[in-house]
C-alpha cells in the first residue's frame, strides 16, 4: 500500500482549510453559488437532487481496514449510515451538509484519503483491476503505476482545465477487469521478453457516443509511459472541442481527426517534451513499487474450508460463485457481494464497512479493494479461514452468492439521487434482483451481466451490460431502453440497440423473456449468455423481447 | 397565439443543507403544499427575480409545474415527484419527517 510522505499530508491539509475558507465564506454571502460551484466540484461536491453529496476517490480501489473504518465513521456521523460505491471506484455520500463537508474532507485526510479530481475537467481518479497484486494470471501489479500516474496528474498545471473529463485505467492482466477500452486512456501491462511494458489505449468511452478505444501503441517501455501520457493528454488538451460539450471527450477528438493523425501528433509532441523527464520519474515508481510489495503468506491447515465445502451447501454455493484464483494456491480472492436481493447495488452501511474492515485486518492482510462492479474484495484470504470470513459476511448481510450472476447488477444512482437523471435505475435493478431470486433461476442462468444507467451519461455502463437498461423521459413517464450483447472485457463491446423501449411495469417481464429466451436457446448449460447471443445473433431476443411484433411480421410473412 | 401559463411554483436546494424547498408567500418551506401557487407569469417571474436574489440561502432557483388539487399543488412531472418526497429505495429525504 502506498505510503503518504508528509509532502502529501502538507498537500491535503493546506487544501482542505483552503476549501474551508471557502465554504465558510459561502455560507456568509460573500461568495456567490456562481462562484463557488467550481470550487466545491474541485473538491468532489455537487448538489444532486435532495442534498449535496461528497464523491471520494479510492484510488485503484485499494483499501486498507483504517480507511475502511474511517469511510464507516464518516458515513454514520455526517451521513445517513451508508454510503454508495460507485463504477469507478469511488465512494459517495449522499446527504451531507454543506459546514459539515471541511471536516469530512480533514476525517478522510487521517487515512490520506480525499475528494480532489473527483470531479471536474480534470484526469480523474485512476482506476485498476481490483484483483490486482493477487490474481492467478497477472502479468504484473498495475497498482504502483496506477499510483504514478495519480502523483503525476493531481494537481497538474496543464490538466486542470481539460475540454471535458479524463479518465485512465490500468490492467495488469490478459483477463481485463478494469474496463480499460471504455476509458479515455487504458493502459495494459505487457512483457516483451522479460520487459515489461504498457500498451496505450485510447479514445474509448460510454455516455452519449460509445466507442471503444483504439490501440495507439502497442508496447510502450516503462521510462516513455509518463512522457507519452502527458503528450497525449496536451494533444487533446489542443484538439478538444471545447465548443460542444458533447463532443468534448476524447473519443470524438480521436473518431474525428482518426487514429493516425493522433498519433502523430503525440509523437511530435512527445519528442518536444522527453528531455524533460530526467528519471526521476523512475526513482520514484521503484519507490512506489516497494510500498506494494507482496504480503507475507501463510501456510495452513485448510481442512475448515474442505469441511464447510462438504457439510454446508450455503457456504459451497458462496465459495463457487464468489472465489476466484489466487496466485497463491493455499489462498482465495473473496468478491462480498454489495447486492443482495432487493437492496441498492453498491450500498454498504456503516456497520458493514466496519465488519468488512475488521475480516480484511483479522484474515485478508489488511488490504481490501472496491470493484467497478460496485462489490469489495478481500484479495487474500488463507482457504482454511474462509469459513470465518463467510459466516460473519453472513451474518451482517453481506453473505450473497451471486457474483457475476443476474443479480450482481451494476446500476448508477438514478433519478433517486442524481440531478442529471432521465429515470430511475435502483428500483428496477431491486425488483430485477428480486424477480429472478424468486424465481430460483439464477444459478441455471450463470454468468450475465445487467447494468442500468438513468440516462445517457452511462454511469451505469449499460453500453457494455450483456444486457443493457438506459432509463429515458418519455413524455413525462419513466420508459426503459434493453441493448444486448455489450461485454466491458478484454472482448470489449457496445450493446446493440433492442428496439422501442418498455414502460417500468414491462421492463422486469422484458428481462425476463430475454433470460427464458436464452435458456431455451443455449446449446447447453455451459454457454453462457453472451456466447449464445454472439453465436444468434439479435434478432430471437429481440422476437422474444416484442412477442406481438414477431407474431405480426411471421403472420405478414406467411400471407 | 402564445401558450397559456400554466400553474407553478418557485423551487430551489436550500443552500446548507441541499433539501428541496419551496417559495411560499412569506418564505421558503420544505413542503410543496404550502408552496406559493403562481398562476400569472409576470407576477411568476417577479417571485423568480426577489427567489434568486437570496444567494446565501438558496441555490439553483426554478420555476416547477403543478396541478392544481383544489387549493393543493400537486407535481405534473415524476422528477417534480421524487423532489418534494425523497428518494424511492429509502426512507430518507423529506418523507422522513412525513
Ligand atoms: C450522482 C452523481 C453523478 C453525476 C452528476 C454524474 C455525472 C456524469 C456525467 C455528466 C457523465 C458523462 C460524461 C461525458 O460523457 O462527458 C458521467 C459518466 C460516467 N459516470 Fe457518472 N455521475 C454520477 C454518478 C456516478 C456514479 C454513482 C457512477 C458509478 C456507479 C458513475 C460513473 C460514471 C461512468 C463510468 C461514466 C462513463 C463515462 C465515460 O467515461 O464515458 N457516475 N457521469
Ligand atoms: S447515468 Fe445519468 S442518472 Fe445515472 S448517475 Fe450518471 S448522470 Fe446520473
Amino acid at each position: 500500500m502506498y505510503s503518504y510522505t508528509e509532502f502529501d499530508h502538507a498537500f491535503l491539509a493546506e487544501r482542505n482549510a483552503q476549501f474551508r475558507g471557502q465554504v465558510e465564506r459561502r455560507i456568509d454571502g460573500s461568495l456567490t453559488e456562481d462562484e463557488f460551484k467550481p470550487l466545491r466540484l474541485m473538491n468532489g461536491l455537487y448538489l444532486q437532487l435532495h442534498a449535496y453529496m461528497l464523491r471520494v476517490a479510492i484510488p485503484y480501489g485499494t483499501l486498507n481496514s483504517r480507511q475502511m473504518e474511517k469511510l464507516a465513521e464518516i458515513s454514520e456521523r455526517w451521513d445517513k449510515g451508508y454510503g454508495h460505491f460507485t463504477t469507478r471506484q469511488n465512494i459517495q455520500y449522499n446527504w451531507p451538509q454543506l459546514r459539515d463537508v471541511p471536516d469530512m474532507l480533514d476525517a478522510l485526510a487521517e487515512v490520506n484519503l480525499h475528494a480532489i479530481q473527483t470531479s471536474g475537467n480534470t484526469i480523474r481518479n485512476v482506476t485498476a483491476d481490483h484483483f490486482a497484486g493477487a490474481a492467478a494470471d497477472e502479468v504484473a501489479d498495475p497498482r504502483p503505476v496506477a499510483e504514478l500516474i495519480r502523483q503525476w496528474s493531481t494537481d497538474h498545471p496543464e490538466f486542470q482545465f481539460l475540454p471535458r473529463k479524463f479518465k485512465v485505467a490500468v490492467t495488469g492482466d490478459t483477463a481485463d477487469r478494469a474496463v480499460i477500452k471504455a476509458h479515455d486512456i487504458g493502459l495494459r501491462i505487457v512483457k516483451r521478453g522479460e520487459e515489461i511494458g504498457y500498451e496505450v489505449i485510447v479514445g474509448g468511452g460510454l455516455g452519449r457516443t460509445p466507442m471503444i478505444g483504439k490501440v495507439l501503441y502497442e508496447f510502450v517501455s516503462q521510462e516513455d509511459l509518463l512522457p507519452t501520457l502527458e503528450a497525449i493528454v496536451s494533444v487533446y488538451n489542443l484538439l478538444g472541442r471545447r465548443d460542444n460539450k458533447y463532443k468534448a471527450r476524447i473519443k470524438i477528438t480521436v473518431h474525428e481527426n482518426g487514429i493516425e493523425d493522433i498519433r502523430q501528433r503525440v509523437n511530435e509532441r512527445y519528442a518536444l517534451i522527453r528531455p524533460q523527464f530526467t528519471g526521476v520519474d523512475q526513482q520514484m515508481l521503484a519507490r512506489i513499487e516497494a510500498d506494494f510489495g507482496a504480503p507475507e503468506f501463510k501456510s495452513a491447515d485448510q481442512t475448515p474450508y474442505l469441511n464447510a465445502y462438504d457439510q454446508d451447501p450455503l457456504f459451497r454455493s458462496w465459495a463457487d460463485t464468489n472465489l476466484t484464483a489466487h496466485r497463491n494456491p493455499e489462498y482465495a480472492i473473496v468478491s462480498i457481494s454489495l447486492k443482495a436481493h432487493g437492496k441498492t447495488p453498491g450500498d454498504a452501511t456503516g456497520r458493514q464497512m466496519r465488519l468488512m474492515a475488521a475480516l480484511a485486518k483479522r484474515y485478508g492482510h489488511d488490504e481490501l479493494r472496491i470493484s467497478h462492479e460496485q462489490n469489495v474484495i478481500l484479495p487474500h484470504v488463507h482457504r482454511g479461514d474462509l469459513p470465518s470470513v463467510y459466516y460473519a459476511l453472513k451474518a451482517e448481510g453481506l453473505g450473497t452468492a451471486n457474483i457475476g450472476l443476474i443479480s450482481d447488477i451494476i446500476a448508477c444512482p438514478g433519478m433517486d439521487y442524481c440531478a442529471l437523471a432521465t429515470a430511475r435505475s435502483i428500483p428496477i435493478a431491486q425488483e430485477i434482483a428480486t424477480r429472478f431470486d424468486e424465481l430460483k433461476l439464477e444459478h441455471d442462468v450463470g454468468p450475465l451481466k445487467i447494468k442500468i444507467s438513468g440516462c445517457i451519461n452511462a454511469c451505469g455502463h449499460h453500453h457494455v451490460g450483456h444486457i443493457g437498461i438506459l432509463g429515458l423521459d418519455r413524455a413525462g413517464v419513466e420508459n426503459y431502453q434493453i441493448t444486448l450483447g455489450g461485454d466491458g472485457t478484454e472482448d470489449a463491446t457496445i450493446g446493440e440497440r433492442a428496439g422501442p423501449g418498455f414502460s417500468a411495469d414491462e421492463i422486469i417481464p422484458a428481462v425476463e423473456r430475454v433470460v427464458l429466451a436464452y435458456l431455451d436457446l443455449r446449446n447447453d448449460p455451459a454457454e453462457t449468455f453472451l456466447q449464445t447471443y454472439r453465436r444468434l445473433g439479435l434478432a430471437p431476443f429481440k422476437a422474444a423481447l416484442y412477442p406481438q411484433v414477431a407474431g405480426k411480421e411471421s403472420r405478414a410473412n406467411a400471407a | 397565439m402564445p401558450k397559456p401559463f400554466t400553474p407553478k411554483v418557485v423551487t430551489a436546494n436550500a443552500l446548507l443543507e441541499g433539501d428541496v424547498i419551496y417559495q411560499t408567500a412569506a418564505g421558503w418551506s420544505r413542503d410543496l403544499k404550502d408552496a406559493e401557487i403562481l398562476t400569472d407569469e409576470a407576477h411568476a417571474d417577479l417571485r423568480m427575480i426577489e427567489a434568486s436574489a437570496q444567494v446565501d440561502l438558496v441555490v439553483g432557483v426554478y420555476l416547477a409545474d403543478v396541478s392544481l388539487d383544489g387549493d393543493t399543488p400537486r407535481p405534473t412531472h415524476f422528477r417534480e415527484d421524487f423532489r418534494a418526497t425523497g428518494p424511492s429505495n429509502y426512507v430518507h429525504g423529506k418523507q422522513e419527517h412525513i
